[in-house]
């Protein structure tokens, strides 16, 4: 069996040059997949037995189950590892072709279509805008000296900034999802940001060519050398109908000495239709690590897809006076559920932290905010404010607050708010006497509550993120 | 272990005179504890204070059979002079004295329990240990519409007497339609190195009123695990105040089942450490009935190298709405070597409801410190009184004076 499957790597290897369309890794996940995956990227060696490393430790680790949002037990030898980009031919040739529901969420959010069509793949002339777009704005980078390419190009090309900081914030030892990740990963976004630069744009994987077909296992590594400003926008606005069941990715975020990062994310990904059938399993570990002093990192993210979200974006405050930030709205209607929250690790002197969560729970959902605060014995003068606010549409829906607080230091201060709530009839009154529909009156009610997330977000994104609150709780009330 | 629990306990069975539905009961919970042993940190409950290490780190291994034929001698100048009480005097587990001197006592029916509650689907096997090993449950039942005319005052004594190492105990009690009771539990602990494990039933009918006050003070090296388990039906009030300090470990678990409309259930608690001690509150308040309503309030005030946990749980159930639950943990680290843990924790099903809770943990605050130095006081007094005022507010929520200016002199806080 092993023989044969071994022989059919072989085949594989050979045949994908030649026969890129068709293109795929046998099932299911074993050495020879890995051993697959590593030679068709064409990586070093020592990247390869760093994934066989995490390989053996995956056969110890076991699958956690403390999360509150349970979910069928998934067959890891019954998924591809690796697929090699859809061709053009595969993709629909217009957006006549496209699900009209989507079409239709599209002209809410007011995406231009182009973007539209670049959004699903659809087959673009040379000419088109984002392409020549995104030239430019590569030759300024450039010329900054700034480093922005897919992983698997930084490994080729950059080997020693990878090998240096890759699997230095999430190790290969870390639990089941990551280390599955640092396995089996195919593809991602690798940013460096040289000393005392600052990026003149914002980032995000839309600019980066070849970008949007990085599959299930993503890697993404950000270092933001001492004293740079990086800002980064991760995902799409846009509803994507990600075939794809499980979703593991992970993102390694580094800040030296003064340096500050800032991480933005828009999850919007197929959550499943009405009745909970079907949609992601978004199972990502995001960790950010403030290495040096004076770094900076912070964290928002809107989400608002996925059948079940299952992620707490952390960070380490390991340098003397540095800051982590989290922002987070999650919104969850009809059968979707996420178990989401951050973790703030005080090792550092002077080191300071804030969460702002707010969550959303409508239909038959399940909300849970789960987080940590741990302030350790050497972090001195270390303060933590965090404000974890839930609204509830209904009751068949739940919300939920699991904070850890542990606090090993005198000197420090924790404060921790949470309330839960549902929409006051007042206010409802009020915006319908002016003339709203109920829906309208909702959507600006609930805009006001994530007010403070809202504003962290990047300009364009906040009008899309805005809108998107609002398409998401749509048929949730009366 | 396993071996010591089961000649313990065949000693135990052989030298008391329980029915047979009571020995088959002690059975099933021995044999529920010997499955599941002392629980670990592997345990979600048990995450921050792992009783199965501090055991055996602190005691070592345990000893069950407790001689319950030996009478104790009950020295009257304990008890509590200032109020009028009644007192049930529990020495070494064993309820050496109970007395209602101030009740009418066909108002009062006073019974052993034959038939006690197992849990078998808790995973909490400290209360399966507890029925297995406890003497008979007394059941104070207070009849319809009666009210206490004093407190009770529960005398928790342990000697060096004790020959067991484990100390079981279990009591009950019924408050039927609008009747009321006032109830001390007063530590008075002699003996060291003792697992003492207690449960308290409490069933709460129509309009009933509970007030419970738990304290802890005198310095010792026993550990402790107190769960006290209120259900309430309609209207009814609970309210418990814990004061702990002395023991070297206490784990305080409430449990509130509010099962009637408008009941409400008050926790409140303090923590007051110093040298290497670990305490714990955890409460539990289910809200499975409309128009209920909790609250809990805790401080902590850590020393030296003390830890303390609060884990507090409120559950809403989709039936309950209108509900206004809300809890606060607040605490104050003295020294470095402090620690102070939480997980204040919501689940919520019901959208009506109002639910908040809070929870703050850091050091005296230095402004405070100044201002009262620059008005002539130096720096220990100054601490001091920052520290009185910030517990003060715990114990101002007693709601019933002459106990809450008793407890005031028994903690010291003026």
């Amino acid at each position: 069996m092993r023989d044969k499957q071994i022989e059919d790597l072989k085949d594989y290897k050979y045949g994908f040059s030649t026969d890129i369309e068709s293109f795929k890794a046998p099932k299911g996940l074993n050495e020879d997949v890995i051993r697959f995956i590593s030679n068709i990227k064409k990586e070093p060696d020592w990247l390869l037995q760093w994934r066989l490393k995490a390989f053996e430790r995956l056969k110890v680790l076991k699958e956690p189950n403390w999360q509150k949002p349970k979910y069928p037990k998934i067959d890891y030898q019954d998924l591809y590892y690796y697929s090699a980009p859809k061709s053009f031919k595969e993709k629909p040739k217009n957006l006549e072709d496209l699900d009209p529901r989507l079409l239709e969420t599209y002209k809410k959010l007011g995406i231009p279509l182009q973007e539209q069509k670049r959004l699903n793949g659809i087959a673009v002339d040379a000419v088109f805008d984002s392409v020549s777009v995104a030239t430019t704005f590569k030759d300024t980078l450039t010329e900054k000296g700034i480093i922005f390419c897919s992983i698997s190009e930084a490994i080729q090309k950059h080997p020693d900034l990878v090998k240096k900081y890759l699997g230095s914030v999430i190790p290969i030892t870390d639990h089941f999802f990551a280390t599955l990740n640092s396995a089996v990963f195919t593809d991602g976004s690798f940013v460096y940001i040289p000393p005392n630069v600052k990026c003149p744009m914002e980032l995000s994987t839309y600019f980066r060519i070849n970008a949007s077909d990085t599959g299930q296992f993503e890697r993404t590594l950000i270092i933001a050398d001492k004293g740079s400003y990086v800002s980064y926008l991760e995902g799409c606005t846009a509803p994507m109908r990600d075939e794809n069941q499980l979703h593991a990715a992970n993102v390694e975020l580094i800040a030296l000495d003064d340096a500050e990062i800032k991480y933005s994310t828009v999850q919007n990904w197929y959550p499943g239709d009405k009745d909970g059938k079907g949609g992601i399993y978004n199972f990502v570990t995001k960790r950010g690590l403030c290495k040096g002093k004076n770094s900076k990192i912070s964290w928002t993210q809107v989400e608002t897809g996925s059948a079940i979200t299952w992620k707490y974006p952390s960070c380490i405050l390991k340098g003397n006076n540095s800051i982590g930030e989290f922002y987070s709205i999650a919104i969850t209607n009809n059968h979707q559920k996420a178990d989401t929250g951050t973790k703030m690790i005080h090792l550092g002197k002077n080191t300071k932290s804030k969460i702002i969560s707010k969550g959303i729970s409508a239909g038959k959902s399940d909300m849970t905010y789960r987080g940590l605060v741990d302030i350790s014995k050497n972090a001195f003068n270390s303060t933590n404010y965090t404000q974890c606010d839930s609204l509830l549409m209904g009751n068949k829906c739940g919300a939920h607050t699991v904070p850890y607080i542990k606090n090993k230091n005198s000197n420090s201060n924790i404060a921790h708010e949470a309330t839960t709530s549902k929409i006051s009839e007042d206010q409802l009154h009020y915006c319908q006497q002016r003339g709203l529909n109920q829906e309208e009156a909702v959507g600006l009610i609930v805009n006001g509550f994530c007010k403070e997330v809202l504003q962290q977000l990047p300009m364009e994104f906040a009008v899309e993120a805005q809108k998107l609150v609002g398409i998401s709780l749509e048929g949730s009330v009366g | 272990m396993e071996q010591k629990l089961k000649t313990d306990f065949d000693k135990f069975i052989s030298t008391s005179n329980f029915s047979n539905q009571e020995i088959k009961l002690k059975k099933e919970a021995l044999d529920n504890f010997l499955k599941n042993g002392f629980p670990s940190r592997k345990l979600e409950n048990w995450k921050f204070s792992d009783i199965k290490q501090i055991i055996q780190k602190n005691i070592g291994e345990l000893t069950f059979y407790n001689d319950y034929n030996i009478k104790n001698e009950i020295n009257d100048e304990i008890f509590i002079k200032e109020i009028e009480h009644n007192k049930i005097v529990i020495v070494n587990g064993k309820v050496e004295r109970l007395s209602f001197e101030h009740e009418e006592s066909d108002k009062i029916n006073l019974t052993t329990l034959d038939n006690f509650n197992q849990n078998p689907n808790d995973d909490n096997s400290l209360l399966s240990l507890n029925n297995s090993f406890s003497n008979k449950i007394y059941n104070i039942l207070v009849k319809k519409n009666y009210s206490f005319k004093k407190p009770i005052i529960i005398y928790q004594i342990t000697n060096e007497k004790v020959s067991n190492t484990n100390i079981n105990f279990q009591l009950n009690l019924d408050l039927e339609e609008n009747s009321s009771i006032k109830i001390i539990n007063l530590s008075d602990d002699n003996s060291e190195k003792n697992f003492i494990n207690n449960l308290f039933n409490f069933n709460l009918g129509k309009n009933a009123i509970l007030k419970n006050y738990k304290i802890d003070k005198k310095s010792n090296t026993n550990i402790k695990y107190d769960y006290s388990s209120i259900t309430q039906k309609e209207n009814s009030i609970s309210e418990t105040f814990i004061f702990s300090s002395g023991s070297d470990y206490i784990k305080n678990e409430v449990s509130c089942n509010l099962e009637g409309q408008y009941s409400s259930a008050f926790i409140n608690g303090i923590h007051l450490l110093s040298k290497n001690k670990l305490h714990e509150i955890r409460t539990n308040t289910n809200h499975s009935y409309e128009n209920t309503k909790s609250y809990q309030l805790i401080k902590s005030v850590i020393d030296d190298s003390s830890k303390s946990v609060y884990q507090g749980k409120i559950y809403v159930d989709s039936k309950a709405q209108k509900t206004d639950g809300y809890q606060l943990s607040k605490a104050v680290l003295l020294n470095e070597q402090a620690e102070f843990n939480a997980k204040p924790e919501l689940e919520i099903y019901a959208d009506d409801v109002k639910c908040s809770h809070g929870s703050a943990s850091g050091s005296l605050d230095d402004n405070s410190i100044f201002y009262l130095m620059s008005r002539g006081l130096n720096q220990t007094t100054a601490k001091e009184l920052l520290i009185n005022g910030f517990l003060l507010d715990v114990v101002e929520k007693i709601t019933d004076d002459e106990i809450k200016k008793l407890l005031k002199n028994m903690i010291g806080l003026n």
